[in-house]
């Protein structure tokens, strides 16, 4: 079987680690469709108790930004200090602001 | 000592441990390294089922002998498991189609013994079936891709499961007659099994296999000669270097 290797797609994989918080991207793997995408997800990256929810999304469906966009898509940001709430207090306790 | 008792739970015990070696046998072989992990994932559920079994029967024996006894220092007669699962497992058909009906049987044996009036092997069925549960998935997604996929792979997923079937009988002898109302009966659960199992095969567009059921025997030591084999692989390192520790 090892002449078929190469022939399943790539995916990427996010996992909530629990409630309340984002998927977060952990890595990626082959599998030959969706659901199996899904299940090897969670023989790779959920087996000790990392998540309570997983997506799988394939590797070519994501669009990037590309290094060359850098100064035109980040750069214009940088000097814009009112666009961050950066004079309020943050009350203690609040983790996940 | 309860003899059936110690029997019936070294059969459930055998048959979890020898599934898990031929589980293994698949790390580095699987199609992708991503089924590898699945594989031994599995495996590794089997071998912790297989564990608790073999420690609660050293119990019940009461001859002192832990779960290490019993996996490695008994010889092929000794052992309980159906012969289902000792049989050589080097074709990914084979693999799935044998997963598919084994833990089928396993998640509703399990069931049904977490019902049971023995409080330890309820306990221990009650938690195994979670993990059955994702080894029947596993097991039904590759049979219904592989019979449903290409020519090529219809004809050798249907090859895999006439080579299974003749062992599945075996797997539904039912329980000695002081056991009944104890434990889970295999006999009991025949129906709800292949039911499940012939959905699987006909959403696969593959077809159930008509034949004659394989002598069987494995209950009560008569195995095939390639449990010798297994064996010998797996118990080598504890003979060789008796109570070695890492």
């Amino acid at each position: 079987m090892a002449e078929r290797h190469g022939d399943w797609p790539l995916w990427e994989v996010f996992v909530r680690a629990r409630r309340g918080l984002s998927h977060v991207h952990a890595g990626s793997l082959h599998a030959p469709d969706a659901e199996m995408a899904l299940r090897n997800a969670r023989d790779l990256y959920t087996r000790r108790g990392e998540g309570v929810s997983l997506w799988v999304v394939k590797a070519s469906d994501i669009e990037a930004s590309t290094p060359d966009e850098r100064d035109s898509f980040f750069d214009p940001a940088a000097d814009k200090i009112y666009r961050h709430p950066t004079f309020y207090d943050v009350p203690e306790g609040v983790e996940h602001l | 000592m309860d003899t059936p008792l110690f029997d019936y739970t070294l059969g459930l015990a055998d048959d979890a441990l020898v599934s898990a070696q031929r589980m293994g046998w698949w790390i580095s072989r699987a199609p992708e390294l991503e089924e590898d992990v699945a594989l031994a994932n599995i495996g590794l559920d089997q071998l912790g089922q297989a564990r608790t079994l073999l420690t609660y029967a050293g119990v019940l024996e009461g001859a002192g002998r832990t779960d290490d006894d019993l996996a490695y220092l008994r010889d092929d007669r000794e052992f309980r498991n159906v012969k289902l699962v000792e049989r050589s497992m080097t074709d990914f058909g084979v693999a799935m189609a044998r997963l598919l009906v084994f833990s089928t049987y396993q998640l509703h044996l399990y069931r049904a013994l977490a019902a049971s009036t023995d409080e330890t092997l309820s306990a221990i069925a009650a938690k195994a079936v979670k993990e059955v549960a994702y080894h029947v998935d596993h097991a039904a997604h590759w049979v219904v891709r592989l019979g449903d996929g290409t020519d090529e792979s219809h004809a050798r997923m249907q090859a895999a499961l006439d080579a299974e079937w003749p062992y599945v009988d075996e797997l539904f002898a039912p329980v000695d007659a002081s056991l009944v109302g104890r434990v889970a009966d295999p006999a009991a659960i025949r129906d709800a099994v292949l039911t499940d199992v012939r959905r699987v095969v006909a959403q696969a567009t593959l077809a159930a296999p008509e034949v004659a059921p394989a002598l069987g025997g494995g209950r009560v030591g008569l195995h095939t000669e390639q449990l010798g084999f297994l064996l010998a692989g797996m118990q080598h390192l504890h003979r060789s270097h008796p109570g070695a520790t890492w």
